[in-house]
């Protein structure tokens, strides 16, 4: 095997801007959360009905 | 010096109707491009004959005429904009205007997706109930075949190419750790169906060779088609085939920004002279390794018999990049302004891909995805084999608004949605695009064919007029606005420009 390289490439140290929300993160974890259950619920309603024939019909031809 | 990294796309949209059992999708893609064209001008006319200045505002008013270029029987149109708009293989076809800059051209690729859309709208006018056209941008059909979203970047001719193919080969095979628009499975040579579950890239199964002309078959990592649209004896339009369509705007951003700046370092020799050598061993299979590594730490074999990982050369080039802006300025991708904004994007994005890939899902296609399918999976319950989350992944690209999946998603936006608005009906400023795009919009029909690197008028009486632009920073606003400007009709235009 080669020898991993080591070495680790770090670009310099920026001043990061302060968070702009400040949140507890089980919060955050929770809301985020939440966000995904409403956006899940969503793609319930709107996700092709037949998704096997949706699927299965989505054939593309000579592309580049 | 290097020159400035004038850039384009050239999207190929993926294309599904319903309730149209008669029609192929060449006739489907051109009714889309057909309706759209149609509907401008109407608009366009409409605006006129109500002599309502005001309602320019919408930046509708005398915008909107296209001028059809007839030298095929397909449809095929060049766009106020700068944009040509047509049919390729099948597939709708929307190459953008020449940018200047990476976020330029962040706002002309999403003013092409508002134009695809407004396209199934014009063509949901003409058709009948139940019958639709629908654009996905996507890469892959999941079958095996794939369609593409090409990159063009202006060069200069004196650069050796295979200097370009050997430098700017890691670069393309390990962006895609930031660039991969995501899929689920695999296709393609190699492919054992159920052992990939989900991988960064649409298009990574279908590369096959280094490099080499070929687009559509056996594709290569570097393509070498060389047709620059310029004075060849300048310039090199280098083609760039091996990308993913994106969604995102950041991702969009990065990937025309980071290779923009790599080009850059490749055309001023600054690579070499850094004694770095980032040259991968076997360019095919690592594009396929780094694609399905959702960890982001497989370690690729380098020619130098060491190995990194993906994450480590793009550190990598990061680092030669900061280094690039220090010695030499960042004048050929906008300046520092413009310039640094892409190495602070892509410090920031490696950072986060390194610490906790999920806290990019608002910047990143394939992360976005994969958290959305993720998510999806968990709540039914799912295999990874099942036709829902095949769909799941197609309808992330579905271009109606209210279908798009990613659309739904609280993605970060670079440009303002009245500068995308803008985009669809002005061209950029900053490259030819602005003279092509102004005399389409001032003179449509006196414009016999609009090319690439040509206008040709027809003034009636005199032969045809060929007003060559083969230089593509030539013919901008700074150059032309006023001009334009000052003359009321072609004639005079043609006589100011002594073509």
């Amino acid at each position: 095997m080669p020898e991993r390289e080591q070495k680790r490439h770090r670009a310099p140290e920026r001043e990061t801007p302060e968070e702009a929300e400040e949140v507890a993160p089980s919060a955050k974890g929770e809301k985020l959360k939440a966000e995904m259950d409403d956006l899940l619920d969503e793609i319930d309603e709107v996700l092709e009905d037949n998704a096997e024939e949706f699927v299965r019909n989505y054939v593309q031809k000579g592309g580049q | 010096m290097a020159v400035v990294k004038v850039c384009g796309t050239e999207t190929e949209y993926g294309i599904q109707t319903i309730g149209m059992p008669d029609t192929n999708p060449i006739a489907a893609s051109s009714m889309l491009v057909n309706a759209y064209v149609a509907d401008v001008k109407r608009r366009a006319a409409w605006d006129f004959d109500d002599e309502s200045p005001g309602r320019d505002a919408r930046g509708y008013a005398r915008k909107g005429s296209a001028a059809p270029d007839i030298e095929t029987h397909l449809a095929n149109a060049v766009l106020t904009d700068g944009a040509r708009y047509y049919v390729d293989h099948a597939h709708p076809e929307l190459s953008t205007p020449e940018c200047s800059t990476a976020m330029e051209l962040v706002c002309f690729d999403k003013a092409g997706e508002l134009i695809l859309e407004r396209s199934m709208e014009a063509a949901s006018r003409v058709l009948d109930p139940g019958q639709e056209i629908v654009v996905y941008k996507n890469n892959s059909d999941g079958k095996g075949n794939s369609y593409g979203c090409h990159e063009n970047y202006l060069m200069d001719r004196s650069v050796p190419f295979a200097r370009i193919a050997h430098q700017v080969t890691s670069h393309f095979v390990t962006r895609i750790i930031f660039a991969g628009a995501g899929k689920v499975g695999s296709e393609g040579p190699g492919s054992s169906a159920g052992t990939i579950t989900f991988q960064l890239s649409q298009r990574a199964d279908f590369f096959e060779e280094e490099i080499g002309l070929e687009t559509t078959l056996k594709r290569p990592i570097v393509n070498t088609r060389d047709e620059p649209h310029a004075d060849p004896r300048r310039f090199r339009r280098l083609h760039v085939i091996v990308g993913d369509a994106n969604c995102a705007e950041v991702a969009t951003f990065l990937k025309v920004g980071t290779t923009s700046i790599v080009l850059a370092m490749i055309e001023d020799d600054f690579l070499s002279s850094t004694g770095s050598d980032l040259t991968l061993a076997s360019p095919v299979r690592a594009i396929r390794e780094v694609s399905r590594d959702l960890g982001l730490s497989k370690p690729l074999d380098m020619a130098t018999g060491r190995q990194m990982t993906a994450m480590e050369v793009q550190w990598e080039l990061l680092r030669l990049g900061r280094k690039y802006a220090e010695d030499r300025g960042l004048e050929c991708v906008g300046g520092s302004d413009p310039g640094g904004a892409i190495l602070d994007r892509w410090e920031d994005v490696l950072n986060g891909l390194e610490s906790d890939p999920a806290s990019l899902a608002r910047q990143l296609d394939w992360v976005a995805k994969k958290q959305l399918i993720d998510a999806y999976r968990e709540r039914h319950g799912l295999p990874w084999t099942s036709k829902r989350l095949a769909a799941l992944d197609l309808q992330y690209h579905d271009l109606r608004p209210e279908r798009s999946l990613f659309r739904r998603l609280d993605t970060e936006h670079l440009v303002a949605e009245e500068d995308v608005e803008r985009a669809v009906y002005e061209p950029p400023e900053t490259t030819r695009a602005y003279f092509r795009g102004r005399c389409l919009e001032r003179f449509a029909p006196w414009i016999a064919s609009a090319n690439w690197d040509s206008l040709v008028f027809d003034l009636g009486s005199d032969p045809l007029r060929r007003v060559p632009m083969m230089d593509p920073l030539k013919g901008t606003a700074a150059h032309v606005a006023a001009l334009l400007d000052e003359c009321e009709t072609p004639q005079q235009l043609i006589e100011r420009l002594g073509a």
